[in-house]
């Protein structure tokens, strides 16, 4: 794989550029507001992200408060309860995880990592971003509208989503479906790129089997995401028009609380195959990028190549098409005709095949490597454990019969959290701590990095792994209180106390970590330009920050692809992408790694 | 060292976890202990991986921390032979799962030519269920015959509604060892007629009509709980299920009143079309 085609590289032209023609921004509002360098957006998107991600927090709070403690608190009642859980619900999957991991990771890494200047379409790029700013706002603006916001669930199933018995029927559902219109329309802008950027912005030499894998996964989801997103789309605005002109894509005849409306002829189960059509690519859409970055950190600080690429780029390109294949394993109990639950089960268990492959190659790196506990690597750690978890916990959920049972659980939720909420969450923190040093040229407090990791995973560990017991119990999901039922023991109350005192630790401990990331912006180790002495393009950059346009007069050229650490007979434990083969340094190489 | 001793203690202590936990299923009383055992069998499979990718972790990085007098690191970017074993022993072990799971899931769609149908009916937030009656047919039923005196929605046209008998607000009786088909219908919005003992859950969608089967193996009250949500009121759509000896069960049904007795049928009908 460390082969170098040098013809491939003699061939192209260098590409220097005279610095006019960068375009380069002439004043503040150009460079820090309406700026349409990729960099500066990414930090828009994930500052922005963050803030809804600590709201979001603070939802999960309430709702456990409730659960832990029913009744103790007058405010959360019924109502405020399914409000608390839709909002949480949608804006982590949504309009934290998806936005920081494509928004977010994927504006600052593909330039930096394929070796371009930025995104191709830097304009549309912009409008990405101020489109997710108006949905975060429409978003955050039911909770002021009248009735306040939806209280359907976060899968906003019809026809109890637009119907009086639930809370935030008046506004709150319409405020959702438009800023989720809008999150889709600007999301789509941003994909567009990301997607063209890997395809078309490559540096020389930077083939695509030369690309780091969080490039990888970055490109792999936002094509997904094109795909996806649509079926999201077209499913809000039917029901938006369910909603507001009165139309039944939906709709069936029914009554409420003993009316009859005017409805009828629609179907509540299309809107199921549409949202999970969207839904599941959804939740590949937010773990791709996350296996592609924590690959990255896995192969960098145990300082050893990762262990079959190519089966990791197949594998990555297995799942991405099988998730579409498989979205009706969130419906074996729908109603929907059964005869689909063997072709369900049989594409959802398969696609545990490629993903096994993945965990596999994770551990067979960190085997006979030289493992560095830095921050980065813990929160790898962290994440394969906690992945790995709530996988297998979804071999019982894809496997239809075994669902049935279990589906609507608790054993539901505690899957989800594990298997896409904790374990990306962990790779976000692993990539902050990471590249945290190129996008500030700081550290961030290695100290406090450890100490917010080990609560935060230990705590969530804690948390979500007795969960599942919960929903074996039969404890159904998305009730406000578990209530009196001759089969729930009084333990099971008292689990559900410690899960909320254990959930409110750890969010707390989430303080720590923006402590860390505001103080050390100012007070951090000042970090140089490769502080890990990692291989791939974005630890190369002239300066640290980059500046708009990232590489200076030249771009730089690509001989091999990223994950050369330890080559035998090599004097130095890494060979960047662009050291030409005649620089490689040959020769023994002092036995520490140099790197604490 | 401490990390991997934190990943030993979490391969370890979710096993002693699982050992010890007072939350466990509810004892079974239904024909449905296949599921129990699929589940059984996927535990078995999915612990095992669990524990050996989580030791397998510790032991690496106990083993392979960064030391001043390194070993060597090995430089293999593939090893086509392990990662083809990996792939055929982790089909094997999905196979295992799938195998059994879709053989349960046949039996669990298939209903038997002699189950009794029983319908139950949801709407925001109660339980109602109706019996054939002696002729052993529902009648049809359609939203817009709903009314105060035809809660349910039956079609007054049909003559094998008429001996349909109505639960409303009331438990659902079956009889023991006898097959059940439950078909399913809401008035308003998705709900799902759970019984943590039966195993079973199907939801009730408005505009079409489910169903799900089982066999009652156990007497005893057992409580219904709305699966899907469903709005303010979901946590509290509960009810009870009444599984009976035959002769019980007789005893309670000889108390049920038909939904029309016969002379009612005719003249409101003609009114309503």
């Amino acid at each position: 794989m460390a082969d170098v085609p040098l013809d491939r590289v003699a061939e192209t032209a260098t590409t220097e550029v005279e610095d006019l023609s960068l375009h380069h921004p002439h004043s503040w509002l150009t460079r820090y507001v309406f700026s349409q360098d990729a960099k500066t957006i990414s930090i828009q998107y994930t500052v922005t992200a963050l803030v809804i991600g600590f709201i979001a927090l603070f939802l999960s709070w309430l709702m456990r408060l409730q659960l832990g403690f029913p009744g103790t608190f007058a405010f959360i009642d019924a109502a405020a309860y399914y409000q608390l859980i839709t909002m949480h619900g949608m804006m982590m999957i949504v309009y934290v995880l998806t936005a920081v991991l494509l928004g977010g990771f994927g504006n600052y890494l593909i330039p930096l990592m394929v070796g371009a200047r930025d995104m191709v379409f830097p304009y549309a790029n912009m409008l990405s971003y101020w489109f997710y700013l108006l949905a975060v706002v429409i978003l955050l603006a039911s909770f002021f509208a009248p009735g306040g916001p939806t209280g359907a669930g976060w899968t906003l199933y019809p026809p109890q989503a637009i119907l009086s018995g639930t809370p935030g029927q008046e506004s709150g559902i319409i405020l959702m479906l438009v800023s989720l219109i809008v999150f889709i329309a600007g999301f789509t802008m941003g994909g567009l790129n990301y997607v063209v950027t890997v395809l078309q912005g490559r540096t020389r030499g930077m083939t695509l089997m030369r690309m780091p894998l969080t490039v990888w996964g970055i490109f792999t989801a936002s094509v997904m995401a094109l795909l996806a997103f649509p079926a999201l789309f077209v499913a809000s605005v039917m029901m938006l028009f369910d909603k507001l002109f009165g139309t039944s894509f939906f709709m069936p005849s029914l009554i409420e609380l003993g009316t009859r409306l005017d409805y009828g002829g629609g179907s509540p189960i299309l809107f199921q195959h549409l949202f999970w059509f969207f839904g599941h690519p959804e939740v590949y859409i937010v773990a791709l990028p996350a296996f592609g970055i924590v690959s990255d950190l896995i192969a960098t600080h145990a300082r050893r190549n990762i262990f079959g690429y190519r089966m990791m780029v197949w594998a990555i390109l297995a799942i991405g098409a099988l998730s579409f294949v498989v979205w009706a394993h969130h419906m074996y109990v729908s109603g929907m005709n059964p005869w689909f639950g063997f072709f369900f089960a049989t594409t959802t268990l398969i696609i545990a095949v490629p993903t096994a492959i993945k965990v596999y190659n994770w551990i067979l790196t960190l085997w006979r490597g030289d493992i560095h506990l830095t921050v980065p690597m813990l929160f790898a750690l962290g994440f394969i454990v906690t992945f790995v978890n709530g996988g297998l916990s979804g071999l019982f959920l894809g496997n239809v019969v075994v669902d049935v049972p279990l589906s609507d659980t608790m054993f539901v939720v505690a899957h989800f959290h594990m298997v896409m909420g904790i374990a990306p969450v962990l790779v976000i923190f692993g990539a902050i701590y990471h590249w945290y040093p190129k996008v500030t040229g700081r550290m961030m407090n290695e100290a406090l990095g450890k100490l917010h990791f080990w609560i935060t995973f230990l705590g969530t560990y804690a948390i979500f792994f007795p969960m599942h017991y919960l929903g074996l119990l039969g404890v159904p999901r998305r009730y406000h209180e578990m209530g009196e039922a001759s089969f729930f023991p009084a333990s099971a109350q008292m689990l559900n106390a410690y899960i909320t005192v254990l959930a409110l630790i750890v969010g707390a401990a989430q303080l720590l970590f923006l402590f860390n990331l505001i103080w050390s912006i100012r007070h951090g180790r000042e970090a140089g330009g490769n502080p890990w002495r990692a291989t791939s393009l974005e630890w190369q950059t002239p300066e640290t920050p980059p500046p708009h346009g990232n590489w200076g007069k030249e771009q730089p050229a690509v001989y091999r692809w990223a994950y050369d650490y330890n080559v035998p007979g090599v004097a130095q434990d890494f060979i960047p992408q662009n050291m030409p083969p005649e620089a490689v340094p040959l020769g023994a190489r002092p036995a520490s790694g140099g790197m604490s | 060292m401490y990390v991997a001793l934190a990943l030993f203690i979490i391969a370890i202590g979710s096993v002693v976890f699982h050992l010890l936990s007072p939350w466990w299923w509810t004892p079974i009383a239904s024909n449905w202990s296949y599921i129990d055992h699929t589940i059984t069998i996927t535990f078995w499979i999915t612990g095992l991986v669990f524990v050996a990718v989580v030791l397998f972790m510790a032991w690496c990085v106990w083993r392979y921390r960064h030391r001043p007098q390194q070993a060597e690191v090995l430089y293999e970017p593939e090893n086509k032979r392990l990662e083809w074993w990996l792939t055929v022993g982790t089909a094997i072990g999905v196979a295992a799962m799938l195998a059994p799971g879709l053989y349960v899931w046949r039996q669990f769609i298939t209903v038997p030519p002699d189950a009794d149908e029983v319908e139950i009916v949801a709407q925001q937030w109660q339980w109602s269920y109706r019996l054939p009656g002696p002729d052993g047919r529902l009648g049809a039923t359609a939203i817009r015959h709903i009314s105060d005196d035809n809660p349910l929605g039956l079609d007054p046209d049909d003559p094998r509604g008429a001996d349909d008998i109505m639960v409303q607000g009331g438990e659902l009786h079956l009889p023991i060892g006898r097959p059940v088909k439950a078909v399913l219908r809401s008035l308003d919005v998705l709900h799902d007629f759970y019984v943590p003992e039966f195993r079973a859950k199907m939801d009730l969608i408005p505009g079409m009509v489910t169903y799900f089967w089982l066999t009652p193996t156990r007497t005893g009250t057992f409580e219904v709980l709305c699966a899907e949500m469903c709005g303010v009121g979901h946590a509290f759509m509960r009810g009870f299920v009444v599984v009976a000896e035959e002769s019980d069960y007789r005893a309670w049904l000889e108390q049920q009143q038909p939904a029309r007795p016969t002379a009612q049928r005719t003249v409101p009908v003609m009114a309503e079309r």
